[in-house]
C-alpha cells in the first residue's frame, strides 16, 4: 500500500529527478543540501472547522536526511531503555515511544525552541528532539546525578526549561492546562510564539482538558492541543473508552486537523499550519493517527488488547523511519548503505552514551534535601528519622 | 447590572470618607485603621504595580470587583490582560495559572473558598509544589494561591472546611494564615514575591476586621518574613497557639484568664509551612505548658504537629500534657446552636488552659 503510494508521487515528480541525476556530484554532502524537494503526504488532512492545509510539502534533502537520523536515534534509544529496564538498571515506570518517533521529529522541523512543548510521561523521544543528550537521558533513567533532572525525577520527569521544553508529567490530562498556561504566558509577553500541548486519546476524555480549552478559546491563547492518538489508553482501545473518538472534532468550537501520525512530513505541515493559526486565531486541535509498538509501559506485554498482526502490520506498512527511507531512497538522496551507516553511527552513539551514563554515580545523600524549594528560607526538613536525619533548607 | 455594581462601590466609597474626615480633627494620636479587606487589596495593587509579571485570576475577581471585593479597583487600574475573570472551572484556571508560573510569570490565584481548591488540588500538588523538586532546580513555580478558608457564618458543611494541615503537610509549598491587617500586607507581598508556590489561607470573617496598622506596615517596601511565628501577647504560664481567626479568640482569653491569675503567651503562627517550631518550644520552655487551637479537623491537625513538635524538641519542660482545641469532628452543621458547637469558641480554650494549668478538675477525675 504504501509502496504504490511512493511510485506513484515519483511519477508525479518526475521532473524533480533530472536536477540530480545530471550531476551526481550535486548529491554530495547530502548532509546540508537544502534544495527543495515537495513531496505529498500520505493521506490528506481531515479538517474540522478549517480549511485544511496542502498535502504537498515542502521539504529538502538536508531535511529529509536529519528525520532519518533523528528517528532512528529515538528508536534505538527507546529499544535500548526496553533492555535496560529488564536488566533492572532502570525502575519504577518506564513508558516508551517507539513507532510514535515522527510526531517529535516532524514538529520540531515546523517550529523553532521559543515555542514551548509540554507534553506526559512518555516523554524521552520529546525530551531529545528538543535538544537533550542522551547521556541525560539515560543517566535520568537510571537515576544518576548527570541525568536531566539530577536523578531526581525520572522517566517520567525529564525537563529542559532552556530550550523551552515543560516536561515530563505524571498525571494524566494535567499537562493540558499546564500547556495552556504556557500559552497564556507567552501571549502576556507578547512572544510571538505558541505552545504545543501533547496528550494521549485515554487523556482526550478528562474534563480539565475542556476547561482549559474553554478559556483558551475566550482569551484566544496561541495553544495547539495536540492529541497523539495511538489508540489505547493504556489496555482500553479508543472505542471502550471515547463516545467519540473522532478527537480532532472534540473541540466542538475549536478547529482541529487529523493528522497521519508516521508521516514526518504531515506532522511538519500541520504544526506549521496550526503554529500560523494559533498565533492569529487562538487554539486548535491536531490529532496525530499514531501508534506505539511497546506496551502502555514496560509492565505492559502490550498483547492482551491488540494482536500481534496489528503490531506487525502497523510495521510493515506504516513506520514512520522506514517511510523516510524509502523517500530518501527513491529521489536517490542517499545509498542504502549510507542509511545503514546513519543507523550503526546512531546505535553506537546510544551505546557510548549508556557507558558514560553507566559511570555517573548516584546522587549524594544530601540531594534528598535539595530543590525542594527555590528559595528555602533556613526552613527545616527531616529524614525518616528526624531525630537522625536533619537538613536546613538553603 | 454593572450599573448597579458602580452605584453600590460609590455608596461604599462614601461611607469611608466619613470616618477619615473624623481621623483628621483626631490626627495626632491616631494611628491607622485598616480592614483586612483594604490590607489585602493595598497589598495586590503594590505588588502589581511594582511587577509587571503579577497578574490575578479568578472568579469574579474583574468586573464584579471580587467576590469578597478584595480585588476592588484593580480591573479598572491594571485592565483586563492583568485581572482576569475565569469561568467557574478551578481544575482548568488553576492548571493554565501554574503553567504561565512555569514559564516566567507570576500568578495570584483567587479561589472563591478553599473548599473550591479541592477542585484544583492536583495542580496545586503535582503541579506546582513538587516541580521544583522534580526538575532539580529548573522549574519553579512562583505562584500565590489565595482565597478565604476555614468556616464563615451559616454556610454548611461543603463550605466550611480548614485546609490548613491538608497543604501544610505537603512539601514544596509554603502555607501563610494571616490574621491581622499588618499580617495580611505582610505576609501577602511576601507571597507573591516569593519563587515558591505559597497557599494563601485567609478567612472571610475577618476580612471587615479592623486593625491598626503603622506607617512602616503601610510602606509600600513593607512585607513579613515567611516562616516566623509573631508574639501576639507575652505571658509566663502557658503558651497558646493560634493562627488566623484563633488568634482573636486566643487574645479575648487571655484577657479572661489574665483576672484569674494566669498570664498567657499568644503566639500567632502566620505561617503553617515552614512552621516557626523554634519560637513555639521556646515559649514552651518558658511556660512549660502548651494549647494549640485551631479551626479545622482535629485528626491530623496543625495541633497534632505542634504537639509532637513539642514532645519531641521539649519534653523535659512541659509541666502537662498538651491541649489541643480544634473545630468539633463532624462535617459543619447549618443550626446554629449546632454550628457554634462545631468552631472553638472563647470558653473552649479558657477551660483548656485551666486544666493545663491544674486549676479545674480532669474529665477522668470526675467519672
Amino acid at each position: 500500500m504504501a509502496l504504490s503510494y511512493l511510485r506513484s508521487s515519483s511519477s508525479r515528480s518526475a521532473n524533480l529527478l533530472r536536477p540530480l541525476s545530471s550531476a551526481a556530484s550535486l548529491r554530495r554532502p547530502i548532509s546540508t543540501d537544502t534544495t527543495p524537494i515537495t513531496i505529498e503526504t500520505s493521506v490528506p488532512f481531515t479538517s474540522h472547522q478549517c480549511e485544511a492545509p496542502s498535502r504537498s510539502v515542502e521539504t529538502n534533502p538536508s531535511e529529509l536526511l536529519t528525520f532519518f537520523r533523528d528517528m532512528a536515534l529515538m528508536r534505538r534509544m527507546e529499544i535500548a531503555a526496553d533492555s535496560l529496564y529488564k536488566a533492572k538498571l532502570i525502575r519504577g515506570f518506564c513508558h516508551l515511544y517507539d513507532g510514535q518517533e515522527a510526531v517529535a521529529v516532524g514538529m520540531e522541523a515546523a517550529i523553532t525552541k521559543k515555542d514551548c512543548i509540554i507534553t506526559a510521561y512518555r516523554d524521552h523521544c520529546t525530551f531529545v528532539g528538543r535538544g537533550g543528550t542522551l547521556l541525560e537521558v539515560f543517566a535520568e533513567l537510571m537515576g544518576r546525578q548527570a541525568g536531566c533532572s539530577k536523578g531526581k525525577g525520572g522517566s517520567m520527569h525529564f525537563y529542559k526549561k532552556d530550550s523551552n521544553f515543560y516536561g515530563g508529567h505524571g498525571i494524566v490530562g494535567a499537562q493540558v492546562p499546564l500547556g495552556c498556561g504556557l500559552a497564556f504566558a507567552q501571549k502576556y509577553s507578547k512572544d510571538e510564539s505558541v505552545t504545543f500541548a501533547l496528550y494521549g486519546d485515554g487523556a482526550a476524555n478528562q474534563g480539565q482538558l475542556f476547561e482549559a480549552l474553554n478559556i483558551s478559546a475566550l482569551w484566544d491563547l496561541p495553544a495547539i492541543l495536540v492529541c497523539e492518538n495511538n489508540h489505547y489508553g493504556m489496555g482500553t482501545a479508543e472505542w471502550r473508552a471515547a463516545k467519540s473518538p473522532a478527537y480532532y472534532k472534540r473541540g466542538d468550537y475549536v478547529p482541529g486537523l487529523k493528522v497521519d501520525g508516521m508521516d514526518a512530513l504531515a506532522v511538519k505541515q500541520a504544526c506549521k499550519f496550526a503554529k500560523e493559526h494559533a498565533l492569529k486565531n487562538g487554539p486548535i486541535i491536531l490529532e496525530m493517527d499514531t501508534y506505539r509498538y511497546h506496551g502502555h509501559s514496560m509492565s505492559d506485554p502490550g498483547s492482551t488488547y491488540r494482536t500481534r498482526d496489528e503490531i506487525s502490520g502497523i510495521r510493515q506498512e506504516r513506520d514512520p523511519i522506514e517511510r523516510v527511507r524509502k523517500l530518501v531512497l527513491s529521489h536517490d538522496l542517499a545509498t542504502e548503505k549510507e542509511l545503514k551507516d546513519i543507523e550503526k553511527e546512531v546505535r553506537k552513539e546510544v551505546d557510548d552514551a549508556i557507558a558514560q551514563a553507566k559511570e555517573s554515580p548516584m546522587p549524594e545523600p544530601s540531594e534528598l534535601f535539595s530543590n525542594v524549594y527555590a528559595k528555602g528560607l533556613g526552613a527545616e526538613s527531616f529524614g525518616a528519622d528526624r531525630k537522625e536525619v536533619r537538613a536546613t533548607l538553603a | 447590572m454593572l450599573g448597579v455594581v458602580r452605584k453600590k462601590m460609590l455608596g461604599q466609597s462614601l461611607l469611608k470618607i466619613r470616618p477619615a474626615v473624623s481621623m483628621l480633627r483626631s490626627y495626632s494620636s491616631a494611628a491607622k485603621q485598616m480592614t483586612v479587606r483594604d490590607a489585602l487589596n493595598s497589598a495586590l495593587d503594590e505588588e502589581m504595580s511594582a511587577d509587571q509579571k503579577v497578574f490575578l485570576m479568578g472568579e469574579e475577581v474583574g468586573e464584579y470587583q471580587g467576590a469578597y471585593k478584595i480585588s476592588k479597583g484593580l480591573l479598572e487600574k491594571y485592565g483586563p490582560e492583568r485581572v482576569l475573570d475565569t469561568p467557574i472551572t478551578e481544575a482548568g484556571f488553576a492548571g493554565i495559572a501554574v503553567g504561565a508560573a512555569y514559564h516566567g510569570l507570576k500568578p495570584v490565584v483567587e479561589f472563591m473558598t478553599f473548599n473550591f481548591s479541592m477542585q484544583a488540588i492536583d495542580h496545586i500538588i503535582n503541579s506546582a509544589a513538587k516541580s521544583n523538586y522534580m526538575s532539580a532546580g529548573q522549574m519553579s513555580v512562583p505562584i500565590v494561591f489565595r482565597g478565604p478558608n476555614g468556616a464563615a457564618a451559616g454556610v454548611g458543611a461543603q463550605h466550611s472546611q480548614c485546609y490548613a494541615a491538608w497543604y501544610a503537610s505537603c512539601p514544596g509549598l509554603k502555607v501563610l494564615t494571616p490574621y491581622s491587617s499588618e499580617d495580611a500586607r505582610g505576609l501577602l507581598k511576601a507571597a507573591i514575591r516569593d519563587p515558591d508556590p505559597v497557599v494563601f489561607l485567609e478567612n472571610e470573617l475577618l476580612y471587615g476586621e479592623s486593625f491598626s496598622v503603622s506607617d512602616e506596615v503601610l510602606d509600600s517596601s513593607f512585607c513579613l518574613p515567611i516562616g516566623k511565628a509573631k508574639i501576639e501577647r507575652v505571658g509566663r504560664d502557658v503558651t497558646i497557639t493560634a493562627f488566623s481567626k484563633m488568634v482573636g479568640h486566643a487574645l479575648k482569653a487571655a484577657e479572661i484568664l489574665e483576672k484569674d491569675g494566669i498570664d498567657a503567651e499568644v503566639i500567632n503562627l502566620r505561617s503553617i509551612r515552614p512552621l516557626d517550631r523554634s519560637t513555639i518550644n521556646a515559649s514552651v520552655r518558658k511556660t512549660n505548658r502548651l494549647i494549640t487551637v485551631e479551626e479545622g479537623f482535629p485528626q491530623h491537625g496543625v495541633g497534632a504537629e505542634i504537639c509532637a513538635s513539642v514532645v519531641e524538641e521539649s519534653f523535659a519542660y512541659l509541666d502537662a500534657p498538651v491541649e489541643r482545641i480544634a473545630g468539633a469532628d463532624v462535617p459543619m452543621p447549618y443550626a446554629a446552636n449546632l454550628e457554634r458547637l462545631a468552631v472553638p469558641q472563647v470558653e473552649d480554650i479558657v477551660r483548656a488552659v485551666k486544666r493545663a494549668c491544674y486549676r479545674s478538675v480532669p474529665l477522668a477525675a470526675a467519672a
